[in-house]
């Protein structure tokens, strides 16, 4: 599977990454050499097989819809790199 | 005998009957840390005032007659494990300031009992790893051979086991993570079936295959820790509300008449010969123990890494969105605006196999490619696991290898990442499956590094695999060797 430069760029963009220029051919090898390698599922027919997202049988777990008890906001806030208030302080998003 | 190479139960008769404090089994530990830590850097963080508060504190409960059988032991958990109050890194910088704001469930069910925390584990960053490298705070060596490295991604947690510097430890198994790290350092390992043991504040890697277990150095010691961390939890709606037996009641009962499943697909070529003359030693040991031994098939094997590479990967793209600078973790401190706060703070916290596998994962999941890669890896799951329940039709458990060679070199496989995730391809399956697995040391190469064997049990069967672990144990005595440093 040959992964190109622009792919590398394009997924990096989708997961919110920026490697270093440098990096770039390292990864779209190594994304190659692993792609290449899960083609592989590529032979099993599995065109009567339903998928499987859970590896035991559970279902929607339901509960009470009742007011817990919560860490709070200070706990919740405590890890926040930035704050204001009780607000996790962000950089402006509408101009 | 020293008291840090006492077992759990040992330990506990000591505490009983007052021949020792848990303040000074925990002073013995701590010094063994300060030891032997230059050596083999299982640790991220030691917390030795928490850990002799908690002594304190468990020497009155046991003065009140209250000792349970991990009231005061010195244990120590991965560092993926949330503990409210004292640092918890998943071996990344992402993380490395990261206080957290409450416990993880089987944390908190260690410390009702009573157990000292000694500190929290090395481990490869965010678990993704298969030898303890790709941690941001360093690499772990292997206490039997300080060249080598311990396995991962729990290397941490197997490595203290076998240097001492803990009784037991917990860490947790997405493909082999426990398995593979206690079959290098010559320990038991146990992966619970998928439900068995909470979730609940264990950072996620791949969250439909992650599961937390216990490492020990003898297998009794490893059904201790399982009863106390298994069990349904409220807070994880995935655990499992299936009653938890009592696992060292049921130890001794044998394996005569067991049926013993032998997957041919297991015993292909690339397997090390020392690792093959010891699985057909225990072989033999079992078959004078009175177990019949079935040739079995589980046809999709040979696709086992490839679904797994992509489900993990898939799941940890999304499970490590999360880390973005805003609510916990680093914060670039140059940026401009939302977007670029987000890429700047993720591209400097995480290492380059974390994001490899983010990278593999968001393409997998990617438009255009998320039915050819990620639900074509589902449907392959599915074949999978029906390889388990058609050859658990005729047998009560499995005997694998547990990794293809025994412990590797440092740096032998960190460029060629393929190679790397070969070396779980007899581990992963059974995290696709979702059923239970047990690694305990087996024999050793002629190099002098432990070989481990791996018992893999029916979904919910931890008493089975447990009980003919303990009679190998019992037969053979491998894991009374110690890692000399």
């Amino acid at each position: 599977m040959k992964i190109t430069i622009q792919d590398v760029e394009h997924v990096a963009r989708l997961a919110r990454l920026q490697l270093e220029d440098d990096e770039k051919p390292i990864f779209a090898r190594q994304m190659g050499e692993i792609l290449e390698y899960v083609d592989k599922l590529k032979n099993l027919d599995t065109d009567e097989v339903s998928p499987t997202s859970h590896a035991v049988p559970v279902e929607n777990a339901f509960r009470p819809d009742m007011v817990n008890c919560s860490i709070g906001v200070e706990k919740a806030l405590s890890n926040a790199p930035d704050r204001v208030e009780s607000f996790y302080r962000v950089p402006k998003v509408i101009e | 005998m020293e008291i840090f190479d006492l077992s759990i139960e040992e330990l506990h008769e000591k505490l009983r009957n007052r021949e020792i404090s848990s303040v000074e089994a925990t002073q013995v530990f701590l010094e063994r840390i300060e030891n032997v830590e230059p050596k083999v850097g299982s640790f991220i963080t030691v917390t030795t005032e928490k850990a002799l508060s908690d002594a304190e504190n468990a020497d009155k409960r046991i003065s009140s007659g209250d000792c349970q059988l991990l009231t005061g032991i010195p244990l120590a958990l991965k560092d993926i494990f949330l503990t409210e109050g004292i640092r918890t890194t998943c071996g990344s910088r992402i993380l490395q300031n990261f206080i957290p704001p409450y416990s993880a469930t089987a944390y908190e069910k260690l410390r009702n009992q009573g157990a000292v925390l000694l500190g929290k584990l090395n481990q490869d960053e965010f678990a993704m790893g298969s030898s303890n490298e790709t941690s941001a705070f360093g690499i772990t060596r292997n206490p039997w051979n300080t060249d080598c490295i311990p396995g991962g991604s729990s290397g941490g947690s197997a490595a203290a086991v076998a240097a001492r510097e803990a009784v037991a430890t917990l860490g947790t198994d997405t493909g082999g993570s426990i398995r593979q790290p206690a079959s290098h350092c010559g320990c038991v390992g146990l992966k619970p079936t998928y439900g068995r043991v909470s979730r609940y504040g264990v950072i996620a890697y791949a969250s439909s295959l992650d599961q937390v277990g216990p490492l020990a150095g003898n297998v009794t010691d490893c059904a201790i820790m399982l009863g106390a961390i298994a069990g349904y939890d409220p807070k994880d709606s995935t655990s499992v509300n299936i009653a938890v037996p009592d696992y060292v009641k049921t130890l001794g009962g044998g394996v005569k008449g067991l049926k013993i499943g032998l997957p041919k697909e297991y015993f292909v070529s690339g397997l090390d010969p020392d690792v093959q003359k010891t699985i057909e030693l225990a072989i033999e040991t079992y078959r004078n123990l009175g177990a019949e031994f079935i040739d079995i098939s589980l046809p999709h094997t040979d696709y086992a890494v490839a679904t797994y590479y992509l489900i993990a990967t898939a799941e940890a793209s999304s499970n490590l969105a999360r880390y973005d600078g805003v609510r916990f973790g680093h914060r670039a401190e140059e940026y401009t605006g939302l977007l670029d706060m987000y890429v700047k703070s993720r591209s400097q916290g995480f290492g380059a196999e974390v994001k490899r596998r983010i990278m593999i994962g968001t393409y997998a999941l990617s438009s255009g490619y998320y039915d050819a890669y990620y639900v074509k890896a589902q449907k392959v799951r599915t074949l999978i696991m029906q390889d388990f329940t058609k050859a658990f039709e005729k047998v009560d458990l499995m005997l694998t290898p547990v990794a293809p060679t025994p412990a590797f070199k440092i740096n032998e496989k960190t460029d060629d990442p393929m190679k790397m995730y070969l070396s779980d391809i007899f581990t992963i399956p059974v995290n696709l499956a979702g059923t239970c697995a047990i690694s305990l040391p087996a024999g050793f190469s002629a190099g002098g590094l432990p070989i481990g064997m791996q018992l893999i049990g029916k979904p919910f069967g931890e008493e089975t695999i447990l009980s003919a672990a303990y009679a190998f144990e019992k037969a053979t005595q491998w894991h009374a060797k110690k890692a000399v440093l």
